[in-house]
């Protein structure tokens, strides 16, 4: 039952995009697309479920030797290394997949989303399987958000938009009312 | 003279939220009150000063395949560190922008301030781009900050600015609202400064 709420609260009530306000930047910058949006949302939550599984078991390790503070640096050069290691590992495998993948995972990186989930997972004082799931159901809901936002997006491009609002500014106006839609579920 | 052309080319011509749309996450996230949008700003803009001279100073020490990783490791030590100071000294901030203190290693106006400027400039002019490009993302978010707080729980700063009993917009205080507030400064950020842009003028003129 609590790992079916940690599922459901992360795509609905704690969405990443529209509740939490992580990894607005390939919210933005991908969702021009509905294809590449569903490129992008795969390769983040591959990312996010191996990095969230990561950084838990190495949090035991800082617990341990009590270096709690070194948390922020050794996460984001676990999730770099990771990124690298991942976009290696799949060039080899599956070039399919790789090429598919590709140009979204160098920009995971810096996607804080990822470092995001990390953290919270130990704020959240998860175990192991718990992490797994809230980065599962984190990644839906960062992939519903996109390919929501690029739907529409996709129609808007033919519409006439006052020219102030071109661009980026009518993307936020739109995401404000879909967050709208999201507070739904909380209220 | 040199001063005042860095620090308005990074507070207003190259400001890092309304022109180059970077840091979008803290921005959005941690604005519900303007005090946050001060404290995130200039927690920001000490990581980026400190960083930007680290960086400027190693610049002939750090081989450049690996710079991205050595930037990182860089960055994400004085975000330790200003994060431990404002456990210390400003608790309360701290508690409020929460998850976002850490997450400013992944903001990308730090590392592209270090690979598009500390990299290739002197410490002094380094620190001086930290300070206003900091500056400007700091403006940017105490604005945001300001508009939220006043419309969405009627004061500024934690001073009540109507009665007890005046209902406000509370949905400017919630996430909805950051999109709302963002998206509407930007473009009227856009309308204003297209209209002063003389070359677009003249091809809406010929257009004509």
């Amino acid at each position: 039952m609590g790992l079916v709420m940690i599922f459901f609260g992360a795509i609905f009530f704690n969405n990443f995009i529209f509740n939490r306000f992580l990894g607005i930047c390939p919210f933005l910058g991908v969702s021009k697309r509905l294809d590449t949006s569903v490129g992008m949302g795969i390769a983040v939550g591959f990312v996010m479920t191996l990095a969230s599984t990561l950084t838990w078991l190495l949090q035991k390790l800082l617990d341990l030797w009590h270096v709690e503070y070194m948390q922020t640096i050794v996460y984001i050069l676990v999730i770099a290394a990771l990124v690298q290691f991942v976009e290696m590992f799949l060039q080899k495998v599956s070039p399919t997949l790789h090429k598919a993948l590709g140009v979204y995972l160098p920009l995971i990186t810096t996607n804080c989303a990822i470092l995001g989930i990390a953290i919270l997972n130990i704020d959240l004082g998860y175990g192991l399987l718990e992490a797994v799931i809230h980065s599962l159901g984190a990644s839906v809901g960062f992939t519903l958000a996109m390919v929501i936002l690029a739907g529409i997006r996709e129609k808007l491009e033919l519409s006439d938009i006052p020219e102030a609002f071109t661009g980026i500014p009518i993307a936020l106006i739109t995401a404000g009312i879909l967050a709208m839609a999201f507070t739904g579920f909380v209220l | 003279m040199s001063i005042f052309k860095e620090l308005k080319r990074g507070i207003i011509l190259e400001n890092p939220t309304f022109r180059l749309v970077l840091g979008m996450c803290p921005t959005l996230a941690v604005t519900t009150l303007a005090i946050n949008g001060i404290g995130m700003g200039l927690a920001t803009t000490a990581v980026l000063i400190g960083s930007n001279v680290a960086i400027a100073a190693l610049k002939n020490l750090i081989p450049s395949q690996v710079r991205i990783p050595c930037y990182i490791v860089i960055i994400s030590t004085f975000v330790t560190i200003i994060s431990m100071l404002m456990e210390a000294y400003v608790y309360p901030l701290y508690e409020a922008l929460g998850i976002f203190l850490p997450l400013i290693v992944v903001n990308c106006i730090i590392l592209g301030r270090a690979e598009a400027y500390a990299s290739k400039h002197s410490v002094g002019m380094s620190a001086l781009d930290g300070l206003a490009i900091g500056l400007g993302f700091t403006l940017s978010l105490t604005t945001i900050g300001s508009i939220r707080e006043i419309l969405g729980a009627g004061s500024i700063f934690g001073y009540a600015l109507v009665g007890e009993n005046v209902t406000m917009a509370t949905i400017f205080s919630l996430p909805p609202g950051a999109f709302f507030t963002l998206g509407t400064l930007m473009a009227i950020i856009n309308a204003v400064t297209r209209k002063k842009s003389p070359r677009k003028k003249a091809v809406a003129k010929r257009e004509a």
